[in-house]
């Protein structure tokens, strides 16, 4: 070898590798560091104390939630208990659910965590989208519970014979093929009574997760000209 | 496994893997048909085998014959790397009979059983319901066993025989593979931590340690199939790792748009996952190259044969580097920016990019790999292509395209008019749903989808009884 060029050295290359993927490797893992406790579940104490979380305790679901344009990172959040001057959550404003609106911490964590088990054990996203991750067989269920479908002015209370949305949704899971909305069903999963308060509960608490505005203009469209 | 030229014990197991891989490949597909066959017609085994199930089966036989194919060619190129017969191949052959029997009961499984109570014991006995991992705690532990077991037997062979740098990057991947399977295998209350944790395990692996493996094959075969010079060939494989790795471990950060992660997760995703494309730009243009430059070689010489000595796999190596490049690089980067994955994240346009990505880049080679592994049990020198591997690889590839094709213009009516103009609601999301180039798409994905399912067929015949064809080199 009379010129030998680093370039055409596999020792180089191969230290290369190793530093190149030894330092996207720590950089994960420091960012990991930063965005573990950022997606930390908050409790009820912070709800109490009006301190915005990414992803609100369980309790959140004694609370209004609507989803809202804000006007400093120009995309939409979600606005628990009503908005305060900045258009942020100022968690003042209560919603029955269930009839309740002083579920305890532990009931709350309870009802999220049958939910939660039950959104993988009934296999959700082998059909749906939960936090757009799944299949598309099925509408996202990340802002499901704000969507005006199951809503005062939607069709599923009257179609289910239930005054609330959560009722609403709750009878629709137990008996999703009673209720026929399009050619493409939803099949009985078995789910039970207690399950579907879970499920329903699960999804109130997803749409209270700052999904930095995905999806866009939720709810807000009544419909397109020609839409189809 | 009677008639078999091959006096290594590592490459008998080989072939065990790729005929098991084969079959779960097959149920992938039949599968696939299904959950196809209800976008077109929803009341289709309505009930019955419904979509989530079909689904599940689809994906999960996807990812479990690829795992067994990349088992299998570790077991194929082993003797060749190290010049020395594979430690424990008792052992290999033991943990090859658990895996594919826990295999065959997760599926049926699936089949039968389908869904069980929301508590614990679903999740440790039927499933666990998390896209693409769905597979029961039990098989989790399961796997754990099978794969400690396999890489012990790849590192106890590459550390006594002679380690070349194909061995010391599939030593390297294959730790990070396995172990970024434990990211996956807790349960947690909070959706955003367990997505967060998921994706290590699902990026970590198609777009990290999988790429790197196809890396590692790719080089196996140009030297192998072509006689490329290996310190070229390994020069590649480790800028390719360095490109892989450099890109693909913080392109994880496309995942962390929308699941409830801080905002910087924007900047990184994009930014790392905009250069995910150039390596396998690269591995493309190494593979045609390569070959290029070695049948120069020859063809200054005077001498007209071509210097492939196994047509069938090397088009199938052309077609993953073509593949990879296409389905993994151009279909990902065409949603991966968040200003538009804004829209099309959780569209059908992602399930376009899916099918030519794992097509291309894993699909495709893992194919090639059987076809050598069909060589060396036959005793073939040169191993030509007969009609049915070229019917195969027409048909599998065209229709695999086709399917991409449908589902993007799918994709794009489905994202533009229940994302854009519809706001993603309920409603929103059957007007994409009803379109009409929505419904028409479908269609043609089903029609591929049977031309991609007969190719299969043709691949199978020819896997069977290219062995025994008069038009090779013996």
């Amino acid at each position: 070898m009379a010129n030998k060029s680093v370039w055409r050295d596999n020792r180089f290359w191969q230290r290369s590798a190793g530093w190149v993927t030894g330092v996207a490797a720590v950089l994960l893992m420091w960012l990991t560091f930063d965005t573990i406790p950022q997606i930390t579940m908050g409790t009820d104490a912070d709800l109490e104390k009006g301190v915005t979380k990414r992803v609100p305790g369980p309790t959140v679901i004694n609370y209004k939630i609507t989803y809202e344009m804000d006007k400093k990172r120009h995309h939409e959040i979600p606005v628990i208990g009503g908005a305060n001057a900045e258009g942020t959550s100022s968690f003042q404003e209560k919603e029955k659910f269930f009839g309740r609106d002083d579920w305890t911490e532990e009931e709350a964590a309870e009802m999220l965590h049958l939910g939660k088990l039950g959104s993988q054990t009934k296999n959700c996203m082998n059909c749906h989208t939960i936090l757009g991750n799944g299949a598309y067989y099925a509408p996202d269920l990340t802002k499901a519970w704000l969507d005006p479908a199951w809503g005062p002015e939607g069709s599923m209370q009257a179609m289910t014979g239930k005054d609330t949305k959560e009722e609403a949704m709750a009878e629709f899971l137990q008996f999703p093929s009673q209720y026929p909305t399009h050619a493409r069903m939803m099949p009985n999963l078995g789910i039970t009574a207690e399950e579907a308060k879970g499920l329903v509960t699960f999804l109130k608490h997803m749409s209270s997760i700052d999904t930095n505005g995905f999806p866009r203009n939720f709810g807000k469209i009544q419909g397109a000209v020609h839409g189809k | 496994m009677a008639n078999s030229y091959l006096t290594s014990e590592s490459k008998r197991l080989a072939t065990w893997y790729f005929t098991f891989a084969a079959i779960i490949f097959g149920a992938q597909l039949l599968f696939g048909l299904v959950a196809a066959t209800q976008y077109v017609m929803p009341s289709f085994l309505f009930e019955v085998v419904d979509f989530s199930v079909a689904r599940m089966i689809h994906i999960n036989a996807l990812i479990v014959w690829m795992v067994f194919a990349m088992f299998g060619s570790v077991y194929w190129l082993l003797p060749d790397e190290t010049g020395i017969e594979t430690v424990g191949i008792g052992l290999g052959k033991l943990l090859f009979w658990a895996f594919a029997a826990a295999i065959v009961v997760v599926v049926l499984v699936y089949l039968f059983i389908q869904v069980g109570p929301a508590d614990e014991t679903s999740i440790w006995f039927i499933h666990e319901g998390r896209e693409y991992i769905e597979a029961p705690r039990w098989a989790d532990f399961a796997i754990v066993v099978v794969v400690l077991g396999f890489i012990s037997n790849l590192y106890l062979t590459g550390m006594k025989g002679n380690r070349s740098g194909i061995v010391t990057v599939l030593m390297a991947d294959m730790i990070a593979f396995a172990g970024i399977y434990l990211a996956g295998m807790f349960f947690t209350d909070n959706v955003s931590v367990d997505q967060f944790w998921w994706w290590w395990v699902i990026h970590l692996w198609v777009e990290a340690t999988w790429e790197v493996f196809v890396g590692s094959l790719a080089a196996y075969g140009l030297i192998t199939m072509i006689g490329a010079h290996r310190k070229v060939v390994e020069m590649w494989l480790w800028i390719e790792v360095a490109m892989l790795f450099g890109s693909g471990i913080l392109g994880m950060g496309h995942h962390y748009f929308w699941i409830g992660t801080p905002e910087y997760w924007w900047e990184i995703g994009a930014l790392f996952s905009a250069l995910e494309p150039l390596p396998l730009v690269a591995m493309f243009i190494h593979v045609l190259y390569d070959w290029g430059k070695m049948q120069g070689e020859e063809d200054a010489k005077g001498k007209e044969h071509s210097v492939i000595t196994n047509k069938p796999a090397f088009t199938w190596f052309i077609l993953n580097a073509f593949g990879n490049f296409l389905g993994a690089g151009i279909w990902g980067f065409f949603h991966t920016l968040p200003q538009v994955n804004l829209y099309t994240h959780g569209t059908q346009f992602t399930s376009a990019h899916g099918h030519l990505a794992f097509f291309g880049a894993y699909a495709t080679i893992l194919i090639g790999m059987m076809y050598l592994g069909v060589q060396g049990k036959n005793g073939i020198k040169v191993m030509n292509h007969t009609k049915s591997s070229i019917w195969a690889t027409c048909m599998i590839f065209g229709g695999v395209l086709g399917m991409t094709m449908a589902l993007t213009v799918a994709g794009y009516a489905d994202f533009i008019i229940s994302r854009a103009q519809w706001g993603a609601t309920w409603e929103g999301y059957f007007a994409g749903q009803g379109g009409i180039w929505y419904a028409q798409g479908m269609g043609w994905r089903l029609i591929m989808g049977v031309i991609t399912f007969t190719g299969f067929l043709f691949l199978v015949k020819d896997l069977l009884s290219t062995g025994k064809a008069a038009n090779h080199v013996r």
